[in-house]
């Protein structure tokens, strides 16, 4: 019983030819050539940092995106305004897999409402002292649904021959839209003087380290995405594991990305339910099953066996499986 | 000093947590196995090495990480010193996965789970999954544009599983949290219990030699 794994070791090992090896050194050794390469790659390739976009370098690059998407925030008619859950309870937004979809089971643990958010509470910040943007916002909150639906809609429609005059102002044809150009004016001038930025983050406390309002209304713009499609970001350009300039990125989720390429996750038609449009369940899934798989690899069967079959395991071992010298 | 009359008694072994502890940690890992100074003869093959490599770069992900925590989030983006221990932190990270990866097939095609070391093999892949969160979180930690894409598109991913409910890849600082403190402490406490199997047991008999028994 003393000494019991001494004895088992002891006992594996009989028989076989054990030769001095220094671990330590090996460690060391390892240690000393990792660092030189670490600081030699640090040193001639840096690391990728492109400068993140803010509310206020997409209001000024691309104005009438920022306009165009303020306004759908009000139309709901974004992404994140028919989200689903974490953010709202829109009916049948959130992924399923037949009876299973988890995105439901949660409820809304992060509340977001994009019009109020994004865009009326901001606005109501900015007209302390403004009467003119006081009476807008007040105009439209008094409205009917019908009438902002259709304010909404006209405004929408003539954003998309929108003209960027001088002082980076948008412009449309004249037409009913009710108190949108003075609101949409309004946030575009708090949006390109930078204080939109800071009026996404109040939250009622001093500290802030929680971007989800900012990062959902940039997200449901198309400036991001246009600058993100330029470096090869996108789902279907292999997005999650590349990143900006010239740089590995995630390699390691090579796996993960790859199913998103292929059939049925990139199909709208799908194959047992799974589809593009549940794709995001159906992979999660997926890489969970095969993780737990590669974990027990050593249980199942063909996979265990695989190792036997294929001979690397000679080149790994090859003074272990080199014919024996004859004895003189 | 006592004499020991005859026919008494041995006094019986004190019931002590320490003792028990330290003879248990003696028989199960002693020093000569934890540091061995002999290995068996076929342990000379360049697929051992890759494991001493993963932990030798995890360790220079810990000191740059170090650093990089130490002097704030902002830091990296402002200060030409910060971008560099920026870029030791990343490639670091890459060449942990590189030979990490290379461990994982090397220990596949030698079946390293053999002779009662499954649990070695699935202690190494809980690792793997471990560490792929901790890079994930990094990226989105990072405070760039590559941070904001990520997150803005990952969130799909976590909502569309249920998991985006507790893990907001949006929220700078749970992610941010998670990363320089629980993952990494997590990611270095399952390598050492990897590391104690490993020496527990010590390397696997090559396949089909004498006495090896399928596990």
């Amino acid at each position: 019983m003393k000494h019991r794994a001494v004895t088992t070791q002891q006992d594996y090992y009989r028989g076989i030819r054990m030769v001095p090896y220094d671990l330590v050194k090996e460690l060391a050794i390892a240690l000393g050539v990792i660092g030189v390469l670490g600081l030699v790659l640090a040193a001639v390739f840096s690391s990728p940092d492109e400068a993140p976009v803010t509310i206020a370098s997409w209001s000024q690059t691309d104005p009438v995106d920022f306009v165009t998407t303020a306004t759908g925030e009000l139309a709901g008619t974004t992404k994140s305004a028919g989200y689903g859950q974490p953010y709202n309870d829109t009916a049948g937004a959130d992924q399923a897999w037949g009876p299973i979809s988890p995105q439901a089971w949660f409820g809304t643990s992060i509340p977001v409402d994009s019009a109020k958010d994004f865009v009326i509470e901001p606005l109501r910040r900015a007209a302390f002292g403004n009467a003119g943007l006081t009476a807008a916002v007040n105009t439209w909150e008094t409205a009917s649904a019908d009438q902002q639906g259709s304010w909404t809609d006209a405004y929408t429609k003539a954003l998309a021959d929108a003209k960027v005059g001088s002082g980076n102002t948008v412009s449309v044809v004249d037409g009913d839209y009710g108190p949108l150009p003075v609101m949409m004016s309004s946030l575009l001038g708090m949006g390109q003087s930078g204080a939109l930025d800071g009026l996404l983050q109040i939250s009622g406390r001093f500290y802030q380290t929680d971007y989800t309002p900012a990062l959902l209304f940039i997200g449901d713009g198309g400036y991001l995405d246009g600058l993100a499609a330029n470096w090869n970001l996108h789902g279907d350009q292999w997005g999650m594991m590349n990143e900006t300039g010239q740089y590995p990125g995630q390699t390691w989720l090579w796996l993960y990305t790859m199913w998103y390429q292929v059939f049925p996750f990139n199909s709208d038609s799908g194959f047992l339910g799974l589809n593009a449009g549940n794709a995001d369940l159906g992979v999660i899934i997926l890489m969970s099953l095969l993780t737990v798989g590669l974990a027990l690899v050593p249980l199942i069967p063909v996979l265990r066996d695989v190792p036997r079959w294929v001979p690397i395991h000679r080149l790994i071992w090859r003074d272990y499986y080199a014919p024996k010298k004859a004895m003189p | 000093m006592d004499a020991v009359r005859p026919g008494a008694q041995a006094e019986p072994e004190p019931r002590s947590w320490t003792l028990r502890t330290r003879q248990l940690i003696d028989r199960l890992l002693p020093m000569d196995h934890l540091l061995p100074d002999r290995q068996p003869y076929y342990v000379g093959s360049w697929v051992y090495v890759f494991g001493v490599i993963t932990i030798a770069a995890l360790v220079w992900v810990i000191v740059s990480g170090v650093v990089l925590a130490f002097m704030g989030p902002q830091w990296w983006h402002i200060s030409n010193v910060g971008r560099f221990f920026n870029g030791l932190h990343f490639w670091s990270v890459q060449m942990f996965f590189i030979f990490m990866v290379l461990h994982l097939w090397g220990q596949y095609f030698a079946a390293g789970w053999r002779d009662g070391r499954v649990a070695t093999w699935m202690i190494g892949v809980v690792i793997f999954g471990v560490s792929i969160l901790t890079a994930f979180t990094g990226y989105l930690s990072q405070q760039n544009f590559d941070s904001q894409f990520i997150a803005i598109n990952a969130k799909d991913a976590m909502n569309g599983a249920g998991i985006g409910a507790f893990f907001n890849v949006l929220n700078f600082g749970q992610m941010y949290g998670l990363h320089v403190m629980l993952l990494p402490i997590g990611v270095t406490f399952l390598v050492a219990a990897h590391i104690v199997l490993v020496r527990m047991r010590g390397v696997v008999k090559p396949i089909g030699a004498e006495g090896c028994v399928r596990s």
